[in-house]
């Protein structure tokens, strides 16, 4: 059976969120199992767009390499992300789809359990590999078993895809943009009010080649600049560990993990965390992983591929200096 | 009366270390602690935290019922009993067909819990953000889609008031605030409390509270499971690391990788 995959974009009004192309590679590697019985351009990537005014985000969807298609669907009711107004949009939109995809960011984790529960569809979470257009592998408990699980023909699919397993699609592609307005009662139940973010300059944590994160053992606010400083000098983005989030020392939107942010950096630098499976959940597939610890028999130094146990607080200031300028 | 359903689920206790099966039929739960799913306890707590504070002038603490659900096996009954002895007035065990305890899938839970709203008719349905165990992070978003309800997930704060509620919900960007009208059903972060600990007089207390038992067909729900569980596997091993003994050897093995 031909593949037929709608992605949802994500954006902040202005900028396709990078979790996008990933959802492109997962649709892309969903096209690829079925090629045996249809041709490449046959295999349909449709990417939606709900924005307020979406011409620049289409645009980019637009430039995806394996985008077949974009939709772009302006509403002023569309402005803020709310999956009770979305979801009534995407399951109009998602019929004759067999795929419908969303990445694994809280955007898509808020939005598309509703999109499938209004399809009487089934989801798969957290899609990590495909392995062929209707089995999939994701992981369960953490990431402590790797379940691989299939969905008959004749059903849709909605899954999201976990960002931190795909390549992000590269540019290229040249969609048609196809505007759309549709006919759908949306409910009035549900209002935007505000959104507060700790953002810096600093790079984009889940898109930085390196990160460096702090932990409890970072003993306060304060010492995060010891952080900052040395990321600054790798051009690395900063995380932390849920304690350091939950002792107050950074924002929530800097936590790394199970309930965080999953990522796949080629350097990951875990500064006095002792190393929580909630938080190995979110930092298993980068390339290498780098520990400072003090406590040298903390959890973190059985996955960390290069272990140094000793006091954060005379290594890191050493690291920066040797680092250069 | 009002009422605030929350709905828990059991699962293997998160300090316990969880074995895949060597057949990779799944996990090993044999002699594993299993306890209440974490963001499920915070669910609970925040129903509680409600019913203390009281959702309006004037206060109407007394005439807030917290009814604590759960769809499992009858061993789910230790849960809902240590739910009853943090203060839920009263429990519900629904029970899947046998063969299935295992595998119920979110939409057929979530089509229990509607069943269970429309019996009850909460004003509220508090859930954890996701369970630990399948890590799925599906049923409350879809209740409320069935329900055709506001969802609030990932809540970190919530303040009921005059049919509303304001809740402020863990973003990747940040802290995101949406207002919602009652009813409505919300999905709890770690950071919305602290579960209070249970008293022993509280324990003695639950045993006197109803727990009453449901079928599936009780309901009128006949589980549909559309996804099939091919194998369990254990994850892939990271490679043994090496061990430096200061920051200086640190920066060569980093420079050898061609990290910096």
């Amino acid at each position: 059976m031909r593949a037929k995959v709608l992605i949802i974009a994500e954006h902040n009004g202005a900028q396709l969120n990078p979790s996008t192309a990933k959802c492109v590679s997962c649709a892309n590697a969903i096209g690829s199992t079925t090629q045996e019985e249809t041709t490449k351009e046959e295999i349909g990537v449709t990417v939606a767009v709900f924005a307020a005014n979406g011409a620049a985000v289409s645009a980019a969807a637009a430039a995806l390499a394996g985008v077949t298609r974009v939709w772009r669907v302006d509403h002023p009711t569309n402005q803020h992300a709310l999956a009770a107004i979305l979801a009534p949009q995407v399951a109009v939109l998602a019929k004759d789809f067999t795929h419908i995809l969303g990445p694994s960011t809280t955007f898509g984790k808020d939005l598309m359990p509703r999109v499938a529960a209004l399809l009487g569809a089934p989801q798969l979470s957290n899609v990590m590999a495909v392995e062929s257009a209707r089995r999939f592998r994701r992981p369960i408990y953490a990431g402590n078993a790797i379940l691989t699980v299939e969905v008959p023909e004749g059903v849709p699919i909605v899954a999201t895809v976990r960002v931190a397993s795909f390549a992000a699609a590269p540019t290229g592609g040249s969609a048609k943009i196809e505007p759309l307005t549709l006919n759908v009662e949306l409910p009035t139940h549900t209002r935007f009010v505000s959104l507060s973010s700790g953002s810096s300059d600093r790079p984009d944590l889940q898109t930085a080649r390196r990160v460096i994160s702090g932990g409890r053992g970072l003993g306060s606010a304060e010492n995060f600049r010891l952080l900052y400083s040395l990321a600054d000098k790798l051009g690395a983005a900063v995380g932390a560990s849920r304690a350091a989030v939950d002792a107050g020392y950074v924002p929530n939107d800097m936590q790394v993990g199970q309930t965080g942010k999953i990522i796949a950096p080629e350097l990951y630098v875990a500064i006095g965390i002792s190393g929580a499976i909630q938080h190995l959940a979110g930092i298993k597939d980068a390339l290498t992983i780098v520990a400072i610890n003090k406590d040298a028999e903390a959890p973190i130094f059985e996955i960390a591929d290069i272990g140094l146990a000793g006091d954060l607080f005379t290594i890191v200031p050493e690291l920066e200096k040797l680092i250069g300028p | 009366m009002s009422k605030i359903l929350v709905c828990i689920k059991r699962v293997v206790d998160s300090n316990a270390r969880v074995r895949v099966k060597p057949d990779g039929s799944g996990i090993a739960t044999e002699g594993v602690k299993m306890s209440i799913n974490p963001f499920d306890e915070v669910a609970l707590e925040e129903a509680l935290r409600i019913k203390e504070r009281g959702t309006g002038a004037p206060r109407v603490t007394e005439n807030t019922e917290i009814i604590v659900a759960s769809i499992g096996p009858t061993d789910a009954q230790q849960q809902l009993r240590t739910a009853l002895a943090m203060g839920a007035d009263r429990a519900v065990l629904v029970q899947p067909p046998a063969g299935t305890e295992l595998s119920t899938e979110p939409l057929t839970v979530a089509r229990t819990i509607l069943a269970l709203t429309q019996r009850e008719q909460p004003q509220i349905v508090i859930l954890g953000r996701q369970a630990i165990d399948d890590d799925n992070s599906q049923t409350g978003q879809m209740l409320a889609a069935l329900w055709g309800r506001p969802q609030a997930t990932f809540a970190s704060k919530i303040e009921v008031r005059d049919g509303k509620a304001t809740v402020t919900r863990e973003v990747d960007a940040g802290l995101e605030t949406i207002e919602v009208e009652l009813p409505a059903v919300f999905t709890t972060d770690l950071r919305l409390n602290e579960p209070r600990y249970v008293q022993l007089p509280d324990i003695m207390k639950a045993k006197r509270k109803p727990l009453d038992t449901l079928s599936f067909a009780d309901l009128g729900i006949t589980p549909t499971p559309q996804v099939k569980i091919v194998r369990c596997d254990p994850p892939q091993v990271r490679q043994k690391g090496t061990k430096v003994k200061d920051a200086r050897e640190l920066v060569d093995a980093l420079k050898k990788k061609g990290l910096l």
